[in-house]
């Protein structure tokens, strides 16, 4: 393991019914290819030649902040799908089983990067500082996306699947031209050439079944021909709403970097060490200018695709059983127990700030204020719009029209 | 005043922002040391270089969405679509992405992208080369649409359009890029608001909306018509979102019949909205129905039978007889 997750340049030629035997496998959560993965199921930490080097970095506070990270967005999920079935939100897209994937990763960023999330990133959104109670909006239906991505380097959902893609390639070309910029300002000024601002990367999530868009491989030509600072993040959590990843692929998506010919990494998503080590690995050689990398980080979506989905009919229920063996909150506990880094205390605590969590966002969530339609009159456009502010008029004379007649209604229903 | 083409004037308004604005820049497929298949860009690479002139894969999607993504880091991004019927591999990052980013943001982000694209017919051309595509684009609020016919509104309306904070299609009347004319690089003068319609020659009997590719036609048209002794009024519209419906309907309301003519489809397209429309704010002026003049209802067809699909001269005066038999 290690350096053998990086690129090599020959195709290893692995025979296709190896390989599709290969996925089976993984799907029951034992995959046959290499995988980087430092944290075991059993909570035992083993090693990797590359890797290990930036877990040693971790100390007991990180881990433990982990650990507590993702009990909360697991908490946090539990209530938005309990919201929605109350029908306070009109659907939930669960996380479950993916919280190393998104706290590791996201973990893994710095501020100035910018994070370019699907719809799912509920857990990197929370390491991003968003306002969960502002991340439900989208879904309660009062915005199509409820925060400012200015304030956190958090853009919006996209749920046009992998059309964020080329979004955060472009992102990343316009940060190399940011440092082009700095550098010729520093050799005008006679300053030397050093950038004011910490260099930023860029990291874009997308799972399996988006793999397959167009958009996705548009994206890492862009990303390769530029050598843009770039960092493709794949969730591979193995169900596209009902269809399997052995449908969008038949070799490792992580394989599919070398044929862009920047480096692919599979990583074990439910390991949170791991996948924080891998990219932070990957955003700090984007930082420097070393180009892009596909993550595939090996996980599963334990629950339903959205709150408008049914499991049970298209896979077997032992499979989700299989992987919740592999839990990662679970294999993280028995790791910080084990070490005396956390006891009882402390997941009593981190049980309490979740239902804490919980508590506010039920609560504002039933405080979301709906907006006027005005205000989607007014954000069409950046600048003035004769039709719009036609329409408007007319709207707002057509509502004015609507006064005097509900009057006496109320009148008579008050008698 | 200079006397250039229209693909010079874009090439020389393209010139204008880049350096007018260091953080603009062009993007597209053989834009660089070729200069575009037009030649519109021709020596920009030269003077600002690949990082400013960026010759991109051939991946119209992948061209919109870095795009976006470059505007959003605070870019202006200038985008060149190689041909009309080319534009669909990067229609869902335009509809689905420029679009709505701003509206979908609640007003926090900006994508000010400009996007060029050469439009329309005559040119002899095979399949996906000709095609008026506009009415797709015009019908996804979010969008501004220009299009200009001579190169004076071509060396203003690209530096306009770059200028909006709103994304902007600029399509661009190919078979008029060799088309000469003044361009004052001073002043816009009365250029200076690229969304407003133009009254191109006055009249009392008929009005004729047309733009980009079709204004010298309805020009040589209303020539035509006054040797009938009919008083023809010859409307740019310049702009295809926001349409200008006040300059057209003061001239409906003088001239009391209007035709609308485009080479995209009648079925659906511009001319149906401006009949709608001015159906609605003049109908007591009309003395006919609004004729509307275009493309037929198929996909666009082979060269060698253009000549009867796009509107011509005897077209619109056929339509004129028309509005004059009521």
């Amino acid at each position: 393991m290690g350096a053998t997750h990086l690129p090599s340049t020959e195709f290893d030629g692995t025979d296709i019914e190896d390989r599709l035997e290969a996925e089976a496998e993984a799907r029951l959560g034992d995959p046959a290819e290499p995988m980087v993965q430092l944290l075991a199921p059993d909570g035992t930490l083993g090693s990797d030649p590359v890797f290990s080097e930036y877990a040693e970095r971790l100390n007991p506070e990180d881990l433990r902040g982990f650990y507590a990270d993702m009990a909360k967005i697991r908490r946090f999920d539990v209530e938005a799908t309990a919201l929605q079935r109350q029908g306070q939100l009109a659907l939930w897209v669960p996380l479950t089983g993916q919280e190393a994937a998104q706290i590791g990763s996201g973990r893994a960023s710095q501020p100035q990067d910018y994070i370019f999330p699907t719809y799912r990133e509920h857990g990197v959104a929370l390491t991003r500082n968003v306002d969960l109670a502002e991340l439900l909006r989208q879904f309660r239906g009062v915005s199509n996306g409820g925060w400012n991505p200015k304030d956190t380097n958090f853009h919006l959902y996209t749920l046009v699947l992998a059309a964020q893609t080329p979004h955060a390639v472009g992102y990343a070309m316009g940060i190399q031209r940011d440092q082009k910029f700095a550098a010729s300002a520093a050799i005008t000024d006679g300053t030397p050439g050093q950038t004011a601002e910490p260099k930023a990367a860029v990291m874009v999530y997308f799972g399996d079944g988006a793999s397959s868009e167009g958009d996705v491989h548009e994206s890492m030509v862009f990303a390769s021909s530029y050598n843009a600072p770039v960092v493709f993040f794949c969730q591979n959590n193995h169900w596209a709403i009902s269809v399997p990843s052995s449908v969008q692929t038949r070799v490792p998506l992580a394989n599919r970097a070398k044929g862009y010919g920047f480096p692919g990494i599979r990583v074990d998503g439910n390991d949170v060490v791991a996948v924080h080590a891998v990219t932070e690995w990957a955003l700090e050689r984007a930082r420097q200018g070393e180009g892009p990398v596909l993550i595939e980080a090996f996980t599963y979506r334990v629950g339903a695709h959205t709150t408008a989905d049914d499991p049970t009919k298209y896979r077997e229920s032992a499979e989700e059983g299989r992987w919740r063996a592999k839990d990662p909150l679970e294999r993280l506990e028995k790791y910080l127990r084990a070490q005396g880094l956390a006891d009882d205390d402390f997941f009593e605590r981190v049980r309490a700030d979740g239902d804490e969590l919980a508590a506010y966002v039920r609560k504002t969530t039933h405080d979301l204020e709906t907006p006027d339609i005005r205000t989607a009159f007014a954000n069409t456009y950046v600048e003035a719009h004769p039709l719009v502010a036609e329409e408007l008029a007319w709207f707002e004379e057509y509502s004015a029209g609507f006064v005097d007649e509900a009057e006496p209604a109320d009148t008579e229903a008050a008698n | 005043m200079t006397t250039m083409t229209i693909a010079k004037a874009i090439n020389e308004g393209l010139r204008a922002t880049l350096t007018n604005n260091p953080r603009a820049l062009l993007m597209g497929e053989d834009i660089g040391p070729l200069g575009g298949v037009y030649r519109v860009t021709d020596g920009l690479i030269a003077e600002f270089g690949a990082d400013r002139v960026v010759d991109t894969p051939l991946a119209e999607s992948g061209i919109i969405g870095t795009a976006i993504g470059l505007s959003l880091r605070g870019y202006l991004p200038v985008c060149e679509i190689q041909f009309d019927g080319f534009v669909f591999p990067g229609f869902n990052q335009i509809t689905t992405q420029l679009a709505k980013m701003h509206s979908r943001s609640n007003g926090n982000l900006t994508v000010p992208v400009v996007i060029r694209i050469p439009y329309g017919g005559g040119i002899g051309s095979i399949e996906h080369h000709s095609e008026s595509p506009e009415a797709l684009f015009a019908h996804t609020a979010g969008l501004r649409i220009i299009t200009p016919s001579n190169p004076h509104d071509a060396y203003w309306m690209i530096q306009q359009a770059a200028d909006c904070q709103d994304p902007v299609i600029v399509f661009e009347p190919k078979r008029r890029y060799w088309l000469k004319g003044e361009v004052d690089t001073e002043t816009p003068g009365t250029s200076a608001d690229p969304f407003k319609a133009h009254v191109l020659r006055e009249g009392t009997d008929a009005t004729v909306v047309v733009y980009g590719p079709l204004v010298p036609v309805a020009l040589a048209a209303a020539n035509a018509a006054a040797e009938d002794g009919r008083s023809v009024e010859v409307i740019d519209l310049r702009s295809i979102s926001p349409i200008d419906f006040d300059t057209v309907t003061e001239s409906v309301k003088k001239t009391g019949r209007l035709i609308v003519a485009h080479e995209a489809p009648t079925f659906g397209g511009i001319g149906g909205e401006i009949a709608a429309r001015i159906s609605e704010r003049a109908f007591h002026s009309l003395e006919a129905p609004v004729i509307r003049v275009g493309g037929f209802h198929m996909p666009y067809p082979v060269a060698k039978v253009e000549e009867d699909y796009l509107p011509d001269i005897d077209r619109i005066l056929e339509a004129l007889d028309r509005a004059f038999s009521y």
